[in-house]
């Protein structure tokens, strides 16, 4: 076919897959999405595995290899019918993380770590960028294999490689950048991809068919035929058979483009369900026909053709022109599709871990202001072109062929070293991000050194000593052959020490280490994604309160308007609340980071949140300083609590001081007025009387009589002054005493008798009883005998009955002697019970009795002094007086009131 | 797994958790199927054949493919086809 024609004919193509894409573009956004939600689309979409690789490269490699091209599609196949060990939890995170590629998921398992972003992203661009280069590749061999008079100037330098990337790119920028949220999924896209996975499943079975029925003659003419080939005779080697069937199905996992479709543009969950066996069939069917082709081509295309062409030359030298076209077409559209896919997982991997956060490191004040969407949109099409580009690059840096035949396992072995960290991540609680980091560092370092590097040829990067000596001349480091395993196949050595060492690195380091808050929080999210609906977004936003404004206002800027008012009215409509503007909850900020996250991933969409909390990331230094301001601040309260507590008590006393204080001082006033009264009525008569005296004209007897009157005022007035002498002598208690032992019934007597003279006309009964007090006791006598003489006169002078009788009863218990004295009066009234041992205690009215009230007072203080008592003791039928004493009294320091 | 679930299950219930311990064990006997041709000896002219592999290998691979059709959908009325997810 003429190069013209050729290239005429496959612009229609892409012409017609940018109509059905955007046919399907226009049709999502009028009638929404529900009618493209259909497992088969989900299914063909994930035909995106099969590449350009399988579609050429797998007869060539079972014309080479013989069966073991089935492990490619073996593993997979694994992977689905087993989707409920993994594949489900896979997709239920990534659809609750709004995870954007396999970089965001495991940067978001590991604390929303950028820095495991990067890493992620570094691998999968430098294993997928060869793969890039092979499509570009094939679709260069198929078009010199197909056109008749491809131009010297294009074929030569690999022109049409450049048309085609660019055409590509043109493509997936125009498709693959429209929107920003992931979770607005790629439909123009997948809806190509679908067609196309179509054209190369029929291109490819026509093919077969051709080949079985046509030049084999029937399925059991080709089984002898195949039994009859060179390749029969190639043994099925179980190392490579085990190693490979396990290395595609870690492969089908981590491919950037697989997880893109297959958790990325998931529309639903239960799809999967569908998958689960339709994608294994699918690639029954593709595989199917492959070694039929490889025996038939070396059959009769000989040794010299190239059996990477063979799907491509076979029908074109059997002279069917129209079935070349169609497997030209199905070749170019694995190709394409492939490439458009990777290109799109790749640069959202790039521009959301590595070109956005730098792009914020280097003017953190965008994030307070401008459109970020474009910022990320621009980021996303310069990887895209740049993705292309590098493919590109590498295609025509390693000139083709060789190193580019075996690129696809190696690839394979390269993505397979996130693996470890994935599956750990989503199973494995205890999995860390040093952890993650380490391992995989560690196992895409040992990738590089056994496969990526030797499989440039001796002298190409390792010099031919370095293979075959070990590096530094250290034979236990050659690259093929690790720690003395010299003489494995190549690649199962390297598939098995990376992702040993991998491994191995990863649980020990996390072990040994301990995961950050986030980390755990994610951990948790992620383990137990069926178990509840954990928030899963992450560490709760709790210190401060961002304004809802500033929210809507970033939103804005990342998700666009329409959207982010959308977002924010259905979530005020969720709190009950109408307008644009809900209460900025956990529950909200955590959905919208997750919505963030799906446009510019997780680790972006949490430094973006950060700020407008005031503090950035919730690291655990920041939570054990809140605990140790929290138990400061607990501690100094309680300080406080403790000293108001001190403070209370001290003026609660100072208080009741005040209140002794103010008593005593109007106990003082009281009693220096009362002392000013009892003093001025016998001074007053004093000096009437001695004024009568000076008149001269006064009779002897006159004079006599107001002189005897004037002495008799000035005893009054100098015995008050004694007794308030003797008062204050006690009250101060530094009165002396004279302690010894007396005979109580001595002591009565005389103070029966010194009593006798007030009111000597009064003729008493006194009522004892000698054999009480027969006892001795050691006191002061003198003042017990004073008590005494004061309780009887008072006996005498106060009793009012007509024939008064005095009873002195006494009694000796317990180390103490009590004295009542009791006479048959009418007593003390109640009301005056309380006051009569006050000081000028004198009952009202009976003040003719002469006394000055002191003589109670005096008893309390001297018997106080004496370690004593006294009391009056009511019901007695008449005035009843106990006095209480020590039977030995012991002089003590400060003698006080002892009752 | 709800962790107050009773001990024993309804008979509905107690059927699709064994189809999800089903859809565990596919995988693993899948493997170890594969695992096979792997150790068969290498094919010598007259002897065991590389078609016989070859057929051996599609007809496990269709069988696998039926038997997962066939757990999927006996699966699939359990999980409701209202997704968790954020629209």
């Amino acid at each position: 076919m003429p190069f013209n024609l050729l290239v005429l004919f496959c612009l229609t193509y892409v012409s017609g897959l940018f109509l059905v894409a955007y046919l399907a573009d226009r049709a999502a956004r009028k009638r929404g999405e529900d009618f493209l939600r259909s497992p088969l689309l989900y299914t063909l979409s994930l035909s995106i595995y099969c590449t350009a690789w399988t579609f050429y490269g797998a007869v060539g490699y079972a014309a080479r290899s013989g069966l073991e091209y089935l492990t490619i599609y073996l593993g997979p196949t694994l992977v689905f019918i087993g989707w409920w060990w993994v594949l489900r939890k896979l997709v239920r995170i990534g659809r609750q993380q709004g995870a954007t590629s396999i970089a965001d998921l495991i940067s978001s398992r590991y604390g929303k770590s950028n820095g495991l972003g990067v890493l992620v992203t570094l691998i999968m661009v430098i294993t997928t960028t060869p793969y890039i280069a092979l499509q570009l590749q094939s679709v260069t061999l198929s078009f010199t294999a197909f056109a008749s008079d491809t131009p010297q100037t294009l074929a030569g330098s690999g022109g049409t490689a450049v048309w085609v990337a660019a055409g590509l790119a043109l493509f997936t920028i125009l498709f693959g950048t429209r929107n920003l949220d992931a979770h607005e999924r790629h439909h123009g896209i997948v809806m190509a991809i679908a067609v196309e996975a179509v054209v190369k499943l029929i291109a490819l079975l026509a093919v077969g068919i051709f080949v079985v029925w046509g030049l084999a003659g029937g399925a059991l003419a080709m089984l002898a035929q195949i039994d009859a080939s060179p390749v029969s005779q190639i043994p099925l080697r179980p190392e490579r058979w085990t190693s490979l069937i396990a290395v595609s199905a870690f492969a089908v996992l981590s491919l950037p483009r697989m997880f893109q479709v297959m958790v990325v543009e998931t529309p639903q969950e239960d799809h999967l369900a569908r998958a689960s066996w339709a994608f294994p069939a699918y690639l029954f069917a593709m595989s199917l026909f492959i070694l039929p082709i490889a025996v038939v081509g070396l059959d009769r295309l000989g040794p010299g053709a190239n059996p990477d062409l063979y799907v491509l030359t076979l029908p074109l030298s059997e002279g069917y022109g129209w079935l070349a076209m169609l497997a030209f077409l199905g070749g170019f559209s694995s190709a394409t599709s492939m490439v458009i896919v990777e290109s799109i997982a790749l640069s959202t991997m790039v521009s959301n871990h590595i070109v956005v956060p730098f792009w914020l490191k280097l003017r953190p004040r965008t994030i307070g202001a401008g459109d970020l969407r474009l910022v990320v949109l621009t980021a996303r099409r310069l990887s895209i072109a740049s993705i292309l580009a590098l493919g590109l690059a590498y295609f025509r840096l390693s000139g083709g062929s060789a190193a580019l035949a075996s690129i696809g396992l190696i690839a394979f072995a390269g993505v397979a070293q996130v693996i470890p960290a994935l599956i750990g991540g989503i199973s494995w609680r205890g999995a860390t991000r040093a952890g993650a980091a380490i391992g995989m560092g560690l196992g895409f370092a040992v990738w590089s050194f056994t496969l990526l590097l030797p499989s440039f040829g001796p002298d190409a990067v390792f010099s031919a000593a370095t293979l075959n000596e070990g590096a530094f001349g250290l034979t236990w480091l050659r690259p093929q052959g690790l720690f003395g395993t010299y003489g494995m196949d190549p690649l199962v050595h390297s598939i098995l020490w990376s992702l040993a060492l991998n491994t191995g690195a990863f649980t020990l380091v996390s072990i040994a280490t301990f995961p950050g808050p986030v980390e755990r929080m994610q951990g948790a999210a992620f383990v137990g994604a069926f178990d509840s609906e954990l928030p899963g977004g992450g560490l709760g936003w709790s210190r401060g309160q961002p304004e809802p404004e500033a929210l809507l206002e970033m939103a804005q800027r990342i998700l666009g308007e329409e959207t982010a008012l959308a977002f924010f009215e259905a979530e005020a409509k969720l709190q009950g609340k109408s307008g644009f503007l809900p209460d900025p909850t956990q529950a909200m900020v955590s959905a919208l980071e997750r919505r963030l996250a799906g446009a510019v991933g997780a680790a972006t969409a949490h430094a973006m949140i950060s700020p407008l909390f005031g503090h950035a990331t919730v690291t655990v230094e920041d939570l054990m300083a809140v605990a140790n301001e929290t138990a400061q601040i607990m501690e100094y309260s309680a300080r406080l609590e403790a000293q108001q507590d001190q403070l209370g008590r001290t003026a609660r006393q100072l208080g009741e001081a005040n209140a002794l204080l103010t008593q005593l001082s109007e106990q003082k006033d009281a009693f220096l007025s009362q002392i000013s009264h009892e003093l001025r009525t016998p001074m007053t008569s004093i000096r009437a009387f001695s004024e009568i005296l000076t008149d001269p004209g006064l009779g002897p007897e006159t004079v006599t009589k107001y002189g005897s009157i004037i002495h008799e005022e000035a005893i009054r007035l100098t015995r008050l002054l004694d007794d308030l002498l003797d008062l204050s002598v006690l009250e101060h208690g530094s009165v002396q005493f004279n302690i010894e032992a007396a005979e109580l019934a001595g002591l009565v007597d005389t103070a029966l008798a010194a009593a006798s003279h007030i009111r000597p006309e009064r003729a008493f009964e006194v009522e004892r009883d000698r054999l009480a007090e027969a006892l001795f006791i050691t006191t002061d006598k003198d003042r017990l005998v004073q008590v005494l003489i004061n309780l009887i006169s008072n006996a005498r002078k106060y009793c009012d009955a007509p024939a008064p009788r005095l009873r002195i009863a006494v009694r000796a218990r317990a180390g103490r002697v009590t004295i009542d004295v009791i006479d048959n009066g009418s007593g003390v009234p109640r009301a005056h019970q309380p006051i009569i041992f006050e000081k000028f205690a004198r009952l009202a009215n009976v003040g003719k009795a002469g006394g000055a009230g002191l003589g109670l007072a005096i008893c309390k203080e001297i018997l106080a002094n004496l370690g004593g008592s006294i009391a009056y003791l009511p019901g007695r039928k008449g005035a009843a007086f106990r006095v209480t004493l020590p039977l030995r009294f012991v002089q003590s320091p400060a003698p006080s009131t002892l009752s | 797994m709800s962790e107050r679930a009773p001990l024993f299950l309804a008979r509905a219930s107690y059927r699709s958790r064994r189809i999800s311990d089903a859809a565990r064990l596919l995988p693993v006997l899948a493997l170890f199927l594969l695992m096979l041709p792997a150790l068969w000896p290498a094919p010598v002219p007259g002897g065991a054949q590389v078609s016989g592999t070859l057929v051996y290998l599609f007809a496990l691979w269709a069988l696998l493919i039926v038997m997962a059709a066939v757990i999927a959908r006996l699966l699939a009325p359990r999980d409701p086809p209202a997704s968790g997810g954020r629209p």
